[in-house]
């Protein structure tokens, strides 16, 4: 392939993320809005918002490492979307990078934006975002646990460690890995919440407590960047798991279906559920998704 | 081409249309009015559906909502607040007591015109104002920051020798740096 297509793929990718990543949180607002009986905010609300803060006249920072952090998140995000196959029948047109890189390596990356922020973050010296970063990394130590379980008991049932690999699996045989392999895909689910820091996972963040924590220092174009980040990293997360789990799609308006329905589940957990504490995060992650993920690995074993 | 006047006057009403559709309001609570700030965010009058929701930092706010009477002590908190923000920022005083100090105007420790102090885009009236009432202000400034009528900050810049004048006079242990955004 040659190196212009892959630069035009990859940018339209990089745009359909962003787009669809930004409507999935317009309508996660509106969705909360009505469960709330108000009216909500339109579902393109949030490219408003960044639009404005991109318009922002001036934005300061404290220092090189606070303004790299945002470009490093989006950088790592886009990178990780690239080693992602969106598509599951084979056309050429959104498969990156796709196999170049496999689950290992994308375990590694979609924590790289994080410490990206952390150091962002640490450079501030704000005391809510120093409390933040420690919370977040507490927390990422709790959800990784089952979420490494669940593909490590897939890439040992299915003898591969590449996305497109357990894609192919899937297309032969018919059956999605969620019901052939249930037990991984509820350690998978139930991790998913943390990943997504909604609530009652929204330690992190925690308005009210922490004053947006990590993010605290950060204003104007930073923030936008960030924005941004977090669309894009979302759409990542939500393809991932539909690749893994419920067989990909065939093309683009079953991708949209699916990781909607994906993307409703820590929605709607999050909108009756107060937040949990730092502790009490890490214990449910230990418990029952790390049950579920012990039981998925004794069943790639036999 | 890039940078004549006809073209950036095109820029200039799409960024008013993003501004004036997305306001973050850092609620600044010192004075009564704060209470409110709840009803309006909240299903009853439902501010957010003109994208009006709040900020959690000054940092990330576009508005700084002054919510009733000052104290001589808390204007400087305010002040800090205010030049934390990132231009362009809007300030929108809120009850009587931000006009003319209100009831508070022989008090020894409040100010009565918050306008000589901070730039002041949009007052709203009343003791308390309804939520009503605060919709129809930020409706105000929605008006304003599409116009491009809304340039308190810019006036804060330019004229800061004399906010920061009668700030001093105000506040006689002024430990802060003197121009800190």
């Amino acid at each position: 392939m040659d190196i212009w297509k892959l630069l035009l793929t990859g940018s339209v990718t990089t745009v359909l993320a962003f787009v669809v990543g930004m409507l999935y949180m317009g309508l996660r607002r509106k969705i909360t809005a009505r469960v709330q009986n108000r009216v909500g905010p339109p579902i393109y609300q949030n490219f408003l918002d960044v639009m404005k803060l991109w318009s922002k006249k001036s934005s300061i920072n404290h220092g090189f490492m606070q303004h790299v952090a945002p470009l490093w998140m989006i950088a790592t995000s886009i990178t990780t979307l690239m080693f992602i196959p969106i598509l599951n029948n084979g056309s050429t047109f959104f498969t990156n990078l796709t196999f170049e890189g496999d689950l290992i390596m994308l375990l590694y990356l979609m924590v790289v934006g994080s410490l990206g922020m952390a150091l962002g973050a640490g450079q501030t010296g704000n005391p809510n975002s120093a409390i933040g970063v420690t919370r977040g990394l507490t927390q990422m130590v709790g959800f990784e646990i089952p979420w490494v379980m669940a593909l490590v008991a897939l890439m040992i049932q299915h003898r591969t460690t590449t996305v497109a690999g357990l894609l192919d699996v899937q297309v032969q045989s018919g059956t999605w890995l969620m019901l052939s392999s249930p037990f991984a895909f509820i350690a998978a689910l139930l991790a998913i919440p943390g990943m997504f820091r909604y609530s009652p996972f929204d330690i992190v963040g925690a308005p009210a407590e922490l004053a947006s924590g990590p993010i605290s220092e950060f204003g104007g174009k930073y923030l936008g960047t960030m924005m941004t980040n977090g669309a894009i990293f979302a759409f990542v997360k939500l393809t991932l798991f539909v690749d893994i789990f419920m067989g990909g799609a065939s093309n683009l308006g079953f991708l949209l279906l699916k990781t909607f329905a994906l993307y409703m589940f820590p929605v709607l957990w999050g909108l009756v559920s107060p937040r949990f504490r730092t502790e009490q995060a890490v214990r449910f992650f230990w418990g029952w998704p790390v049950f579920f993920g012990v039981l998925g690995l004794i069943q790639a074993a036999i | 081409m890039v940078n004549d006047k006809e073209s950036q006057k095109i820029v200039d009403i799409i960024q008013n249309f993003a501004r004036q559709s997305s306001l973050f309001v850092l609620a600044y609570g010192t004075g009564c009015g704060a209470i409110e700030i709840p009803p309006t965010m909240t299903s009853r009058y439902d501010a957010e559906r003109f994208g009006i929701r709040g900020a959690a930092t000054p940092r990330q706010a576009d508005v700084l909502l002054i919510t009733g009477y000052l104290a001589t002590k808390s204007l400087k908190r305010v002040i800090r607040a205010y030049e934390q923000m990132q231009n362009p920022k809007y300030i929108i005083g809120f009850g009587s007591c931000t006009i003319n100090g209100g009831m508070y105007w022989d008090s020894y420790n409040t100010i009565n015109r918050l306008d000589m102090y901070i730039p002041v885009d949009v007052y709203i009236n009343g003791c308390m104002p309804r939520p009503e009432a605060v919709i129809a202000g930020f409706a105000k400034l929605q008006k304003l920051i599409q116009a491009g009528k809304a340039d308190g900050w810019d006036r804060y810049q330019k004229n800061l020798e004399f906010y920061r004048g009668n700030q001093k006079k105000i506040i006689h242990n002024w430990v802060m740096p003197d121009y800190n955004w």
